[in-house]
């Protein structure tokens, strides 16, 4: 492996670290707050998670922009980033069965594997269903539908 | 801290990785990607470095600060899996999830994760909505 390899594997260590503290520390861990956000009709909204989204976007896009005038990311010789732009079928059919799943039991990926330190059952349970439902999609779904 | 103040360093928090693994690593910080490519068996040891950070970053929160991340489950265990299954289906349907077009494609102005980001949230309202309404 090359230095810039071993590297690379250092910088997505940080990053997932950074990202599984900033996921403890925004509330987003807890489905009972994703379910206060979610649930307009509760008569007690809690717009908090709002402020997730919009501190993240808020130093996020300094980083794209940076990025823009860039040749190549630091420790690669190319940028990784996808290259679709047009609005598909799958892109929105995708997202809203997406959106059920996030709305009918609180947890999105990456809270779901945070909360997996937690030890609770169901959190373990909810990433298994979630790799089922992924291997699903990647190996038989996506060959089927258009 | 109150929630907001909370919510806002976490957020920020989460741009900042995002910022790092781009700038860096040339990668987008999509949860359901990184997911997704180790269940295919691609791109094996960063994707696990950073799923290990992902676990490792609650638990210096714990540390830090004393107590764990609150987690309290919403559903039954029925629901758990209904809803598990969706999720990953969905997000890699879609190309994504909260992270990779709510974060990232939104901070880089992407008309396909917008569209996403907005879907996502719609049908999220509408589900936690009737949940809540029939519990």
């Amino acid at each position: 492996m090359n230095r810039h390899a071993a590297l690379r594997l250092l910088v997505a260590l940080l990053a997932g670290t950074i990202f599984g503290f900033g996921l403890a520390l925004s509330g987003m861990m807890n489905p009972a707050r994703i379910a206060g956000f979610l649930d307009v009709a509760s008569g007690r909204w809690d717009p908090s998670l709002m402020f997730v989204l919009g501190g993240a976007v808020i130093v996020a896009v300094p980083g794209v922009l940076l990025q823009r005038k860039m040749a190549k990311p630091v420790l690669d010789a190319r940028f990784h980033l996808p290259e679709k732009t047009g609005i598909d079928a799958r892109l929105v059919i995708g997202s809203a069965i997406f959106g059920i799943g996030w709305g009918l039991a609180g947890f999105c990926p990456g809270p779901a594997l945070s909360a997996l330190t937690t030890g609770l059952a169901p959190v373990a349970l909810f990433v298994c269903a979630m790799a089922a439902g992924m291997i699903l999609q990647d190996r038989a779904l996506q060959k089927v539908l258009p | 801290m109150t929630p907001y103040l909370a919510s806002l360093a976490g957020g920020m928090l989460l741009g900042l990785s995002a910022a790092l693994l781009l700038v860096v690593n040339g990668r987008i910080v999509g949860i359901s990607g990184i997911v997704g490519r180790l269940l295919g068996g691609q791109q094996i040891a960063p994707n696990i470095a950073f799923v290990v950070g992902l676990l490792a970053g609650p638990m210096l929160y714990t540390t830090a600060f004393g107590q764990p991340p609150v987690v309290t489950i919403i559903a039954s265990t029925p629901l758990i899996l209904v809803s598990g299954l969706l999720v990953g289906v969905g997000a890699r349907m879609g190309s994504g999830c909260t992270s990779g077009h709510g974060i990232l494609g939104i901070a880089r102005f992407s008309k396909r994760s917008l569209a996403a980001t907005a879907t996502f949230l719609t049908s999220g309202i509408v589900a936690a909505t009737i949940m809540g309404l029939l519990r």
